[in-house]
């Protein structure tokens, strides 16, 4: 059924799906789930790709879905209140005509949640420039799991006292459910200019990268798609993607008119001067919607190729995207897989796709471990395990590379404060400690549009 | 059971070296918080000292106060118990700075100044220019959350701290976050260093995400007779598609202040005349870019102002950093101008901003006091209030100011949360916190119960700053 599922490539049973239309039917739940010592776990849309929002231990999963309702916008303030169930996109459309709009904007943004947004921490294209969801987060209020109601943070700037609000955000849904969401508007930019630069080598692309941040640019967003995921994408969206490249940089640079046009400017030299086979700028929005729209789909094209995939989520520090861009390439070919890569490559947070028949528990075990050899990479360089989509119950295991015992100890105590009986969200984010090498479910059929 | 004296400073000597324990009473004058001086003082070098000093003091149930340059620990309610300045200025090192990933690791004791110019030999910079600028510390910048003029255009450290390395109440060392721009890797523990005033933990080394220096910026400074004039030129410019780096309001009084021997001194710069009115309303606003974009701003700031009502208008290029330097020096300025001055900080919205200065400024002067302001436009208000300057307030400040100062804050407090706002006293003399340690920070916040927890966890025997913090945590 569809609750065992994430987009991961994880499964988990619950015993029962509730959907609550308001705060004190969460209230309730929480404590049913108290009574009977059961499993909680909150859910959005389900477009995590980590296993933040499956029921690990079973139990009732607390979908938000009937809880979407715009609040409050607050206009002048830029601020606006709403429920955890508003989708993403909803909300950047429902103030649009004020000139503002919610800036976090994951790929899965006509689908996923605010309060997942919240839960994960999520990215998006335009966090480069814009930053992630806790930069956008005033205030929450949130269900304990022991049936308490809190309100963490203040719609003024500087709340007194412990940022609990930057907690509670990225916490994934291990110390509380969040029930309403004070989030900030950000006012549109007067112009956006969207570049498509390519290239004929994946070095040339990644080395432009590099350099556009040396020289101070900072875009907006500026994302790399590789030549294997530009093919796959122009066999589904038709975005106007040369399919006899090597790789493409899309990359906006918004702002004041004058801004924008001079480093439109800026960085189509260095491009150019990286060996850019052409840099199109797009005319209108029509233009640039189209662009975008190759990337944001970019996951559904591949979902089209193989009925299962598995997605990383690491990061590195930017000047080290040709080497490690290089070495993911080696690590495929040694495993025999072709890795797509479509990534958010200003800020050096890495989605290498592995293709894998599911079927063959033998190319699972393979993927998985190709999969872990680019994340211990990524580790080497600097780097971290997840940008973007959570630990969830996929990543708990490789948390060690990064972390001490004593760093868990702390964690647990931080979650055990909030969370004492361990019912919410249970087995994730921390190790449950000892050997836990194993994932534990078989990869399940994709195919949704949900994606990074 | 704690141990005498000597055998502090003996087993402190055995963990970071005799020469970086001080007892002298005389040089723990420095370390004096609130006229409570410690037993001792003790300057760790490195991490792993910061750990064994915290596990000693554990062990022993000394109260510890964690310091960087000590320019911000007049803010709090007095220590409960004190027996040790944790000393961070050894560790000064700028462990890690990778331009071309503008990512930075700096230790907690280094001058926020000494990285400003590190950054600056490769073009680049940490939006932190925050008040005491040449002597303050990474980590008390940090640990104080103290805001700066760039957050306007870049946030607060909450929005450019990658992760923090950390010693808590247990002499833990441990760590969280990294040191890449984007990183969703267990609890964003620490978020919660920041402002924690050192009741949570002992910040030892801090991440920032770097970013490059503007191409060329300008100031611009608009003057108004009303203070609504000014307010309604912050809404246009926020209602605008112009992205100011700094946006700052201030009230009449405060261009004397800014232009005085006591400003010039503080801020190392000549005694110009910061072209600021005395007695009009100033907004001050930043903005950076090319030729066209520069401009652009002026021309459309220009506009503005003079819709709001603006009686002059003034662009400066060449003594920017001058007069820049005093408006990021205005706390420290203030307290050194006026000795018995009680300093509120005040957010809320941005549009009830004016309306948080008028009731401020009707309860000061009800209570007799004279008042200036500085205010963010995010929303943050930084409020003087103090005895005219004919009552002799150089002199030690008497009892009958200070009743009136406790019946003005009083005020305030309870205006300020009917707005929906958040009010603290951050700075006001210290004999007189007894009587305003309950509007010190802020009437008691709801969620409160879940601050306590935190401390549990990071600090369960109550060793670091006790009784410092909000509701004395």
């Amino acid at each position: 059924m569809l609750y065992e599922y994430d987009g991961s490539v994880e499964i988990a049973r619950p015993t029962c799906v509730v959907f609550p239309t308001n705060t004190a039917e969460v209230v309730s739940l929480v404590e049913i789930a108290k009574r009977h010592q059961t499993p909680i776990v909150g859910r959005g849309a389900g477009t995590g790709l980590s296993g933040g929002a499956l029921a690990r231990k079973g139990g009732i999963i607390i979908g938000f879905s009937r809880m979407n309702r715009i609040l409050d916008v607050d206009a002048e303030n830029q601020r606006a209140i709403v429920q955890p169930g508003v989708v993403n996109s909803d909300l950047s459309a429902a103030v649009a005509h004020l000139g503002l709009h919610f800036a976090p904007d994951p790929s899965s943004q006509k689908a996923c949640t605010i309060g997942g947004n919240v839960s994960e921490n999520s990215g998006g294209p335009h966090t480069l420039a814009y930053g992630v969801t806790a930069n956008h987060v005033h205030a929450l209020q949130v269900v304990l799991p022991t049936g308490e109601l809190v309100r963490l943070g203040s719609a003024a700037p500087d709340p007194i006292g412990y940022d609990l609000t930057g907690l509670f955000v990225g916490s994934e849904g291990t110390l509380g459910l969040v029930t309403e969401i004070t989030v900030k508007l950000t006012r549109l930019p007067e112009s956006v200019k969207t570049l498509l630069a390519i290239f004929d080598a994946v070095d040339d692309a990644t080395e432009s990268v590099v350099d556009i941040t040396a020289r101070g640019i900072t875009p907006a967003a500026c994302e790399m798609l590789d030549g294997w995921t530009i093919r796959a994408v122009e066999a589904y969206i038709h975005a106007g993607f040369p399919t006899d490249s090597a790789a493409v940089l899309l990359i906006d640079v918004d702002g004041l008119q004058e801004a924008a046009e001079a480093q439109a400017i800026a960085v189509a030299e260095v491009c150019k001067a990286h060996r850019a086979r052409e840099v199109r700028i797009a005319r209108d929005s029509r233009e640039r919607d189209l662009l975008w729209k190759g990337r944001k789909n970019a996951f559904g094209a591949v979902g089209r190729l193989s009925p299962t995939y598995y997605v990383q989520d690491g990061v590195i520090p930017r000047t080290k995207l040709p080497a490690t861009l290089r070495r993911i390439d080696e690590i495929g070919k040694r495993h025999g897989f072709e890795i797509g890569n479509i990534f958010h490559a200003g800020d050096g947070n890495l989605h290498p796709i592995i293709l894998f028949d599911a079927r063959s528990a033998e190319q699972f075990q393979r993927a998985v471990a190709a999969s872990d050899e680019i994340i211990q990479f990524c580790i080497e360089m600097g780097g971290s395990i997840t940008g973007e989509h959570g630990v969830g119950m996929e990543k708990d295991r490789l948390m060690p590379l990064l972390f001490s015992e004593t760093d868990f100890a702390l964690m647990r105590r931080v979650r055990d404060a909030y969370n004492p009986a361990g019912l919410l969200n249970p087995a994730k984010i921390i190790p449950a400690g000892k050997s836990c090498g194993e994932i534990h479910a078989r990869p399940q059929p994709t195919g949704s549009t949900s994606h990074a | 059971m704690t141990v005498g004296a000597q055998t502090v400073a003996a087993r402190l000597a055995d963990l970071v070296g005799v020469s970086n324990v001080i007892t002298d009473p005389a040089q723990l004058t420095p370390y004096e918080v609130d006229l409570k001086r410690p037993s001792a003082a003790v300057r760790p070098g490195t991490s792993d000292e910061v750990a064994r000093v915290v596990q000693f003091a554990a062990a022993e149930k000394l109260a510890v106060i964690p310091t960087g340059a000590r320019t911000k620990l007049d803010i709090g309610l007095p220590p409960v118990r004190y027996h040790l300045a944790l000393d961070l200025t050894r560790l000064d090192r700028i462990a890690a700075y990778d331009p071309g990933d503008l990512t930075l690791s700096v230790e907690a004791g280094c001058p926020v100044c000494r990285v400003q110019a590190a950054l600056a030999e490769y073009g680049q910079f940490l939006p932190l220019a925050v008040p005491f600028f040449e002597r303050a510390t990474i980590g008390g910048a940090i640990a104080s959350g103290v805001d700066s003029p760039l957050r306007h255009g870049f946030g607060t450290a909450r929005d450019f701290v990658l992760g923090i390395d950390f010693v808590t109440g247990d002499g833990t060392a441990s760590k969280s976050g990294g040191r890449v721009v984007k990183n969703v890797t267990g609890y964003d523990l620490h978020k919660l260093m920041i402002s924690s005033f050192g009741s949570l933990a002992v910040i030892t080394k801090v991440n920032f995400r770097t970013y490059p220096r503007p191409i060329e910026s300008r100031g611009f400074i608009a003057q108004f007779p009303t203070g609504g004039a000014a307010f309604e030129m912050r809404r246009l410019i926020a209602l605008s598609p112009l992205r100011p780096i700094t946006l700052d309001i201030f009230s009449p009084r405060v261009g004397a202040m800014l232009s005085s021997d006591v400003a010039a001194k503080l801020t190392r710069t000549h005694t110009a005349p910061v072209p600021l009115s005395n007695d009009l309303w100033s907004l001050t606003a930043g903005f950076a870019g090319n030729d066209a974009v520069r401009a652009r701003c002026e021309s459309e700031l220009t506009r503005m102002a003079r819709e709001s009502g603006a009686s002059e208008v003034a662009v400066l290029a060449d003594q920017l950093s001058h007069a820049w330097n005093r408006k990021r020096e205005f706390v420290p300025i203030a307290l050194a101008s006026f000795p018995a001055a009680t300093i509120l900080k005040i957010s809320t919205v941005p549009n009830r901003l004016g309306n948080a200065l008028d009731l401020a400024a009707r309860a000061a002067e009800s209570s007799g006091l004279t008042w200036l302001a500085m205010a963010r436009g995010v929303g943050v208000l930084y409020f003087v209030m103090f005895p005219p300057e004919s009552e002799d307030s150089a002199a030690s400040p008497g009892a009958e100011w200070r009743i009136r100062a406790v019946t003005a804050a009083r005020k305030i407090s309870h205006d300020v949360q009917g707005l929906g706002g958040n009010f603290s006293i951050p700075w006001c003399p210290t004999e007189w916190k007894p009587a305003l340690a309950e509007w010190i920070w802020g009437p008691a916040s709801p969620d409160f119960a879940q601050m306590q927890k935190l401390k549990t966890v990071f600090d369960p025997l109550g060793i670091l700053s006790p009784g410092r913090y909000v509701g004395g945590l």
